[in-house]
């Protein structure tokens, strides 16, 4: 989960990285107190995930109280590359110095945590280490032994931070470090770190995104979830325990497991070249149960989907018999005609491995007229993406 | 011969006495392997009837390894306890622990991966969130149904867990050596790699297919490896081609960041390592069948 820039300024607060002051508004009047507050000037930034703002015209310095709440209208319902700001953050003004860059990532590749750092910030990172690739550390940091002090001086050294700077710069990363491993972060960048003029180091702009894998453990993380920018459908699913992302295509696929869920998109995709370009409408993977109770609720968010005009429902039965998978099916469909949602769109269902002739004769004797069974994968595909463009 | 995994191996179940843990115990013994004991420091010498066999409980992996001689560990601890339950698999220097359990915070899959590293690597480990690995006919760790295929000359390897179903499903009637589900997790122990590295070292493997998906850079590097290291033919296949960028696809690992970690570039990498990749799994089957036929086999 990626935070809004005012979120992961709040973290950096919380565990001791120096930040200048800043508070999230909503509404332009709300801006002119606390930019008196801050002693009449302040910087107003819109609140988007998506890099680029500065440009786009989302971050403009406000001369006092008044600028503010003029800064905050104007920028309040701009469209920066698609994403709609709702929230401005109004933070006090800083005297620009130097700009560097620090950061803690998940290093995949190499299975280790690793820092990155440069005293070319509040540029582009990926511009620096496509550009100057010599200007950015990157010294791995093992999982178990942390951003030590002497690590963090290794990081400085590495970096080659100016002398006079080096313990402030070594202290951040050290507090930048408890932020990464206290939240269960992925990601924590600061970008620009900034030099003030009277030889501060400061935080000024952050990015961090958080393991969702680790919400057990950090309770707090739920309420930082833009859930009113959620798609609303993958916001019900969410509710009800389903693994949904929402696509732009027209026919809904309901599967098992994430690997053969993605394949089945792959192979609508593939299909629907040849029935007008039909797409997958969303990910679903209904996981290695799909009870009755769970194919239920995964048909009645896809079929309250208003782009889909097909269902693809693709189950291998590994752990899971195919006879229970289509009693669930049967049980899906009579449950939601018991709510009042009665389907009318085409269910194409593939049904193979552990059991899949009994699994098939439970659908062939239900004899539902909108249920479709085709015995392989590709040919299912086929059948769904010309039933969708039929629609 | 197998990889990984033979009929000698000897396996214990961390988390047997859980829902999960007792259900895949059950069809892990039905299906032949050697199941030695279980651990649960709360039951600790007890025994658990699993369907007639009588399964004795100890209090830590290193007790049933002194007791049993246990080689495999297969963990079926919930999330919150898992790095614990690796980090003691890894203490008791257990040559091969098999990680099934889903939702694994990635600090704790990088912590118990540099903890096995600072020991000197001396367990293997498999997964997080991983359907476990099969030598059909051998032994099974893990909860891959061991009635779909028998024992063959195809050596799989797999992300996902279902794709594994599945290829092994179209390829039933041939057989396979082992197939092993490294799982789809940001940070996993046995990679691609390590598993092409195995299967070219073993005599009854032929060929090879992988599964890949997007996210990361796994499978590029698995087809460099391929181009240097294997001399068996390998057929591919990548998930994911119409995922879009910035969502994460059921693994937790599987996301397109950027222009990195894309199905299209894992695809061209494979093929340009002389790698043949289907389209589909069907295809992806199709093209092992076409090769095993070649071989005379």
């Amino acid at each position: 989960m990626d935070l809004f820039e005012y979120q992961a300024r709040d973290l950096f607060e919380k565990h001791g990285v120096p930040v200048l002051a800043g508070e999230v508004i909503e509404t332009p009047e709300a801006a002119r107190e606390i930019a008196t507050r801050f002693g009449g000037r302040a910087v107003v930034k819109a609140q988007v995930k998506v890099g680029g703002r500065g440009k786009a015209g989302g971050v403009k310095l406000a001369s006092d109280p008044e600028d503010a709440v003029a800064k905050s209208a104007a920028i309040l319902g701009m469209d920066i590359k698609g994403h709609t700001v709702h929230k401005v953050m109004l933070a006090a003004t800083a005297d620009i110095k130097d700009e560097y860059y620090v950061s803690f990532l998940l290093d995949r590749t190499n299975r280790t945590f690793l820092a990155m750092a440069s005293v070319e910030g509040g540029v582009e990172i990926e511009v620096v280490a496509e550009e100057n690739p010599d200007a950015l550390a990157k010294i791995p940091v093992d999982a178990n032994e942390g951003c030590t002090p002497e690590k963090a001086r290794e990081i400085v050294a590495a970096a080659k931070f100016p002398a006079e700077v080096a313990d402030q710069v070594a202290d951040v990363l050290v507090s930048l470090w408890k932020v990464f491993i206290a939240e269960d972060a992925l990601l924590v960048e600061v970008n620009p770190l900034i030099k003030s003029g009277d030889g501060k180091i400061i935080a000024l702009d952050g990015k961090v995104s958080l393991d969702e894998n680790a919400e057990f453990r950090q309770p707090e993380h739920e309420a930082l979830e833009d859930k009113a920018a959620a798609n609303p459908l993958e916001a019900a699913a969410k509710a009800k325990g389903l693994n949904y992302v929402k696509l732009d295509g027209e026919v809904g696929i309901i599967g098992n497991g994430a690997g053969l869920v993605m394949s089945t998109l792959d192979v609508v995709a593939y299909a629907g070249e040849a029935h007008g370009n039909v797409k997958p409408a969303n990910f679903l993977d209904i996981g290695g149960g799909a009870s009755a109770e769970v194919m239920a609720n995964g048909l009645e968010i896809i079929l309250g989907d208003p782009d889909v005009k097909s269902v693809f429902v693709n189950v291998f039965g590994g752990i899971t018999a195919c006879d229970a998978v289509a009693n669930g099916i049967v049980q899906a469909l009579e449950l939601l005609k018991a709510k009042g949602d009665e389907v009318t769109k085409p269910l194409v269902v593939r049904l193979d491995g552990n059991n899949a002739e009994l699994g098939r004769k439970i659908l062939t004797d239900a004899n539902h007229p909108l249920v479709e069974q085709v015995d392989t994968m590709d040919g299912a595909a086929e059948r769904a993406a010309e039933l969708a463009n039929a629609k | 011969m197998a990889i990984f995994l033979t009929k000698d191996s000897k396996v214990i179940v961390q988390g047997m006495t859980g829902s999960e843990g007792m259900k895949h115990t059950r069809r892990m013994l039905a299906s032949g392997t050697q199941i030695v004991g279980g651990v649960n420091p709360r039951k600790a010498g007890t025994t658990v009837d699993v369907d007639g066999t009588e399964v004795p409980v100890f209090g830590s992996v290193a007790e049933a390894i002194e007791k049993t001689g246990a080689d495999v560990t297969v963990i079926f601890v919930p999330p919150k306890f898992t790095k614990d339950a690796v980090v003691e698999a890894i203490d008791a220097e257990i040559g091969l622990a098999v990680v099934i359990t889903e939702g694994v915070p990635v600090h704790d899959s990088a912590a118990f991966w540099a903890y096995a590293g600072a020991k000197g690597n001396k367990t293997q480990i498999i997964g997080p969130n991983c359907p476990g690995l099969i030598s059909p006919g051998q032994s099974n760790a893990g909860i891959i149904p061991a009635d779909i295929t028998t024992t063959g000359p195809i050596g799989l390897v797999s992300k996902s867990g279902t794709l594994t179903y599945q290829l092994m499903y179209e390829l039933r009637d041939l057989g396979f050596s082992s197939a092993v589900g490294i799982g789809g997790d940001p940070v996993i122990g046995t990679t691609h790699i390590d598993a092409l590295a195995a299967f070219e070292a073993d005599p009854e493997t032929k060929v090879i297919v992988m599964i890949g998906e997007i996210g990361g850079d796994a499978e590029e590097r698995a087809a460099a490896y391929i181009a240097e290291h294997v001399t068996k033919p390998v057929v591919g296949y990548v998930a994911g081609f119409t995922a879009p960028e910035g969502k994460t696809m059921g693994h937790a690992g599987a996301i397109v960041s950027g222009s990195s970690g894309t199905a299209s570039a894992k695809k061209e990498a494979l093929e340009a390592a002389g790698v043949k990749v289907g389209k589909t799994p069907s295809e992806t089957a199709r093209l092992a069948r076409e090769l095993i036929g070649s071989l005379g086999l």
